[in-house]
């Protein structure tokens, strides 16, 4: 036989009589100008101003006229507000041979980027979704190759790329850049697919199949209502990633063809004449423009997506 | 005729065989249970009947005709998940809808389906409603409203109910069983919950490694379980094993060991015993007696109460005999605690023996 320890326990609520219930009560106060709050938010706000003020220099410049840049104090606000420098670089700022401005880029650019993008997401969105659903045999190493594919250098790609689209009489015009486009977006593209399909519970798959659905019924009625998120992040990386590209804009584009980027980079380095500051920084915010509207819209639509997006068992 | 059958199945996946040249016969109306341990290949034997994976050898009939190598949508099954699968961005009605829109049925006919499942299922209020604003309980339902709206033969669930809490579970585990006598259509039902399977089964298949333990009424199972596994598998608190060896005296078998020797002159060997062959004796926890009962058991023994776990129903008590630990459920009103000294006894003849080494039944 053992001994078993008889313990005592609270019979009634009278016992708690004796507690002493002055102190600490409720949430603990929070201090406002605490020493860690100082140190984190001066950071913080440091940070931001080293980051921002390039861009107030640039907004500042470009809406200055020439003899007042030549005055020096590229921090002051304008004394004079112009918007004359903006009309030039868009309508009539030269990109060597032409006057034209920016405008004949800015289109050039949008009919580089619209295709592209469209293309490219909905290639490697079906690819995504057969990779992750329905796997074939050699789809492990397909995945790989395809894998692999986003850790190659393009350098090492543009000469036989150029080669190609001269013998398919692609080179030097915008479906040509746009087919370089797209096959480059591939890869990143179809991870980024696949890893998401790879987090939608395969039952829902199974139970498709049990409906009778087919590959591209289940693609289009099942997985694509659900995938608005990652469409919406896979349009930012594409949006951003082909706008702000200049290499292949320069080298498959074709003189008349020459996108955005190009075209600022003519317009800031061309030695002739006066150096027109005020020029160069309006046309640089305008080839930044859509990227920087791109990003603040689409913090919004992103978090919105995934709220929509967001069904689990 | 058999609804459903198995004829030498085999899956690999590279090197693993998951299932092995099972055979399998479901009868018509049936309620069979595939039970057993995670990785057992309950589940792939699920995904097989239902077509949604290839088999690497072997036949699967359903109502006679040779689907082996049919779509899923051509098997006439339905079929319902653990995570409910519901299409998240349909309301239920579609759910419910969308394999009749796929097949291209007529309008009336679908909505005379739907209102048909809604009204067996309870969930005609929930029809415009989108699976997110569904609880748990809800959901499965209509999964199943998606499997009776195709109006089929055979039935598949693959472990329908371990997702929900313990009270709906118990809830929606005699809905299930209600359904099934009013619908009266053959369900194959995959769980490793034996208490599911224990209480919706007519017949339930244990399994192991890809292999059929033992095919039998839950009762069976229960009572006179085939193999070591499956005595040790089925039960909460599990059944007791002392070892010990095969003796034969008087003209009569005992089983013999360090502190036990029991006749078994009543129990009904299924096999001929062998003098001296080292097995396991297997005796359930409720099948332990105490109290005024024991003096006409022909077992009777003393036992040291070691722990006492109350359950609320009843009240399982731990001791120790021949070594090994052994357990006793007794009635919640018996006043035990530890430490205690109490007189038990059993009748042999609700025991199962098994071989030591093979752990198969004598």
């Amino acid at each position: 036989m053992k001994d078993v320890k008889k313990r005592s326990l609270p019979v009634n609520s009278a016992s708690t009589s004796s507690i002493d219930f002055t102190g600490p009560n409720g949430p603990k106060p929070k201090r406002v100008f605490s020493t860690r709050n100082i140190v984190v938010y001066g950071f913080l706000i440091l940070a931001a101003m080293y980051y921002l003020l390039p861009l107030y220099v640039m907004v500042v410049t470009s809406l200055k006229g020439m003899p007042e840049i030549r005055m020096g104090n590229i921090f002051s606000p304008p004394m004079e507000i112009t918007f004359e420098p903006w009309v030039k670089a868009w309508d009539s700022a030269c990109t060597g041979l032409y006057c034209e401005g920016l405008k004949v880029g800015f289109w050039n650019s949008v009919q580089i980027l619209i295709p592209s993008t469209v293309i490219s997401i909905v290639i490697a969105s079906v690819n995504g979704y057969a990779l992750s659903f329905w796997r074939f045999k050699g789809s492990e190493i397909f995945f790989t190759i395809l894998l692999f594919g986003a850790f190659i250098p393009y350098q090492v790609l543009i000469y036989p790329l150029v080669i190609i689209l001269r013998e398919t009489g692609l080179f030097s015009s915008l479906a040509g850049v746009t087919l370089v486009h797209v096959i480059f977006g591939m890869p990143i593209l179809t991870l980024l697919f696949r890893n998401y399909f790879a987090s939608v519970p395969v039952e829902l798959f199974k139970a498709a199949r049990v409906d009778g659905a087919g590959f591209w019924r289940i693609f289009g009625q099942i997985m694509l209502p659900m995938s608005l998120p990652i469409f919406i992040v896979a349009i930012i990386i594409q949006i951003t990633g082909i706008w702000n590209d200049f290499l292949f804009g320069v080298i498959y584009a074709g003189t008349k063809n020459f996108p955005m980027t190009v075209q600022l980079n003519n317009i800031v380095n061309s030695t002739q004449g006066v150096k027109e500051y005020n020029v160069n920084m309006a046309a640089t915010l305008l080839t930044a423009a859509l990227p920087l509207f791109v990003y603040f819209v689409s913090g919004k639509l992103f978090v919105r997506g995934i709220a929509a997006g967001a069904v689990k068992g | 005729m058999s609804s459903v059958s198995i004829n030498d199945l085999s899956l690999s996946f590279g090197n693993v065989e998951v299932l092995k040249s099972l055979n399998l016969d479901v009868a018509e109306g049936e309620f069979l249970v595939l039970l057993g341990p995670s990785g057992c290949g309950k589940s792939t034997l699920l995904n097989c009947i239902a077509g949604l994976l290839d088999v690497s050898a072997g036949q699967i009939f359903i109502n006679g005709k040779n689907v082996t190598w049919e779509e899923p949508k051509d098997r006439g099954i339905g079929m319902v998940f653990q995570s409910y699968a519901l299409y998240p961005q349909m309301t239920v009605e579609k759910n419910l809808s969308f394999g009749l829109r796929v097949a291209r049925l007529p309008k009336d006919e679908i909505r005379k389906r739907i209102d048909r499942a809604a009204e067996i299922l309870q969930i005609q209020e929930l029809l415009k409603r989108k699976p997110a604003a569904l609880s748990g309980g809800q959901r499965q339902r209509v999964a199943i409203g998606r499997a009776l709206v195709r109006d089929v033969d055979v039935f598949l669930f693959d472990e329908p109910l371990s997702n929900l809490d313990a009270k709906l579970r118990t809830d929606l585990r005699v809905e299930l069983k209600r359904l099934h006598q009013r619908l009266g259509n053959t369900m194959i039902y995959v769980t490793h919950d034996q208490i599911e399977a224990l209480t919706l089964a007519d017949r339930i298949a244990i399994m192991k490694d890809g292999l059929i333990q033992q095919l039998d009424s839950p009762k069976t199972i229960y009572n006179r379980p085939d193999n070591r596994f499956v005595a040790g598998f089925i039960g909460s608190p599990g059944m007791n094993f002392i070892q010990g060896s095969l003796a034969f005296i008087d003209d009569s078998w005992f089983f013999q060991s360090r502190d036990l020797s029991v006749s078994l002159a009543t129990y009904p060997f299924t096999q001929q015993p062998i003098e001296g062959a080292p097995v396991e004796f297997g005796l359930r926890p409720e099948h332990v007696l105490i109290g005024q009962n024991v003096a006409d058991l022909p077992v009777q023994l003393n036992l040291d109460i070691e722990l006492v776990e109350p359950m609320g129903a009843d009240t399982v008590a731990w001791s120790q005999l021949s070594g090994t630990s052994f357990t006793l459920r007794v009635d919640s009103d018996t006043a035990l605690s530890s430490g205690q000294r109490i007189l038990a006894g059993f009748d042999p003849v609700r025991a199962s023996v098994f071989l030591s080494d093979s752990g198969i039944r004598l």
